[in-house]
């Protein structure tokens, strides 16, 4: 194997996710961490692990110079960079590469390609696939911003070109109100990765939200691993989801993961990777972005393909060959994840940072647990509210929605408020046991 | 703080900023007359931005917080004079 030695540039549990994959594969383990986590789990279950500075994410997290020196001390070969903070950062894989170190994830010039939606757009529309009317460009100015919202028609949507998970993203329904959500989309993707570019789409009410993951190797193999129904959102952030989608059939799946691998291939991207769609109620869809990173909701793939795709992308990045055909990927039973924050329903789901006394766990048949929290631990306001992942799989929506809520009901995170019981209220509704959903599902039912 | 004054307070712990993104000018200063429903500063928690809206018309009396430091929930951020 290549790949000795892999340092996480994260933290939380996507940092324990990759930690635990090096395990099983016998690489060694560097941990980085900022003041504020110190004590964590990641810190504790990597071999070795160096302080990169202070608990804000731009003084630590997204801190290139500081996890490169950490990398070169440690004489690590490669870097992981797990969701969030650096992961789709081109400077970030330059640095890598300039510093003869492996960066688990596609090329540099990959992620520019996929971020640069100018140019991914020209080429996505020459190859005949459906894409959202928006700016080319990045959108420089709000006035700029106020040009092509009129040319495209209101209501619009701002997003971030540095990343995804909601931050930096705003919808403006009339002119006044792009003003504003302007600056603030921009201020938030700036401090959510430190990059304040953001670019304007139409907005298209009442779809779905599905995603194909895919992977691809060094050598021009690719596979698509199915859909990912993603459309319990709120604020534009993931809450709720699963694999396969009841939207999707074995049809319009090949079709989804054609058009999936045929982006993948258009800008050369490596390793593992989704294209996000919208879909409307006539199966139109509409391509959205690439996530050019592992993604938060990766188990729910995980658990019906049996595919460690963390695994994965080690080996693809070590220069492996990909051993999984396509014909080998069969979507085994149903998985869903609920993600567990730390914010509160019932306060408009403000983040509720804070100690948390005590934790029990669910446990049983068909469950899957990845956290990094524990007795004690003290839940700062410096990053994300997502604290854990519940994950389950059954053999059919239906159990699979009955085992999901069971195990809620055994979950108990004592000081400070979560979404736990928000999830139940979800898991009851009529709607969503039916698989009536779209993206403004839970506003509906708030 | 006498019963005059209207002084606006953090919903939750995180970091005090007195601008909508950083190096952008300030949204309010000491002395400036406000409407209500006006921006007066934002806290970030959890990387989400929270807008704080004057509730009163006034004129900001005192400012008690530095831009960018940690504070907790329910600390007093802006004293209000309102007219």
């Amino acid at each position: 194997m290549l790949i000795k030695t892999i340092l996480i540039a994260n933290r939380g549990e996507i940092a324990l996710r990759v930690i635990r994959a090096c395990r099983e594969m016998g690489i060694k383990t560097i941990a980085v961490f900022s003041d504020a986590d110190k004590d964590s789990l990641h810190v504790k279950y990597a071999d070795d692990a160096v302080n990169i500075g202070p608990a804000l994410s731009r003084k630590s997290y997204l801190n290139i110079d500081n996890i490169i020196a950490a990398a070169n001390k440690t004489k690590a070969d490669a870097i992981h960079p797990g969701y969030g903070f650096l992961s789709e950062n081109t400077g970030f894989a330059k640095a890598c590469s300039d510093n003869n170190i492996i960066f688990i994830g596609p090329s540099a010039q990959s992620i520019a390609k996929a971020g640069d939606k100018s140019a991914a757009r020209q080429t996505l529309s020459d190859l005949g696939i459906p894409i959202i009317p928006g700016s080319d460009n990045i959108v420089s100015s709000s006035d700029l911003a106020c040009d092509i919202a009129a040319r495209v028609g209101y209501p619009v949507i701002l997003k971030a070109a540095g990343g995804g998970g909601g931050r930096g993203m705003r919808i403006a329904r009339n002119k006044d109100e792009l003003v504003t959500a302007f600056s603030i989309a921009s201020g938030e993707a700036g401090v959510a990765f430190g990059n304040p570019d953001i670019y304007l789409e139409k907005y298209i009410e009442k779809p779905r939200h599905i995603e194909i993951q895919i992977l691809g190797d060094n050598f021009g193999n690719y596979i698509h691993l199915g859909e990912r129904e993603c459309s319990i959102q709120l604020r534009y952030q993931k809450l709720i989801e699963e694999s396969p989608s009841s939207f999707v059939d074995e049809t319009f799946r090949a079709k989804l993961g054609k058009t999936a691998i045929k982006i993948a291939k258009s800008i050369g991207y490596t390793n593992a990777g989704t294209m996000e769609f919208l879909v409307d109620k006539n199966k139109n869809f509409y391509f959205m972005e690439v996530n050019a990173r592992i993604q938060v909701e990766h188990p729910v793939t995980e658990l019906v393909t049996g595919v460690d795709i963390v695994r994965q992308q080690i080996l693809i990045a070590s220069g492996q060959m990909l051993a999984i055909k396509q014909e080998d990927i069969r979507l085994n039973g149903w998985s869903m994840e609920c993600r567990i924050n730390a914010t509160d329903p019932r306060d408009n789901f403000m983040p509720s940072p804070g100690q948390i006394e005590s934790i029990i766990f669910p446990g049983g048949p068909g469950i899957r647990i990845d956290t990094h929290i524990h007795d004690k631990y003290m839940v700062t306001p410096f990053y994300d509210s997502l604290i854990g992942k519940l994950i389950v799989w059954a053999e059919n929506r239906p159990t699979a929605i009955n085992r999901m809520k069971r195990a809620l009901s055994e979950f108990e995170i004592k000081g400070i408020e979560t979404t736990i019981g928000f999830y139940q209220k979800v898991f009851e509704n009529d709607d969503f046991q039916k698989g009536n959903i779209d993206t403004h599902f839970l506003e509906r039912m708030k | 703080m006498g019963e005059k004054t209207y002084t606006i307070t953090s919903p939750v712990m995180g970091t005090f900023y007195r601008s909508t993104a950083p190096g952008e000018k300030f949204l309010v200063e000491e002395g400036q007359k406000i409407n209500a429903s006006d921006i007066v500063c934002m806290i970030e928690s959890m990387k989400i931005f929270t807008e704080l809206r004057s509730e009163q018309s006034g004129v900001v009396k005192k400012i008690l917080v530095e831009n960018e430091d940690p504070v907790m929930k329910n600390q007093p951020l802006i004293e209000i004079e309102p007219n």
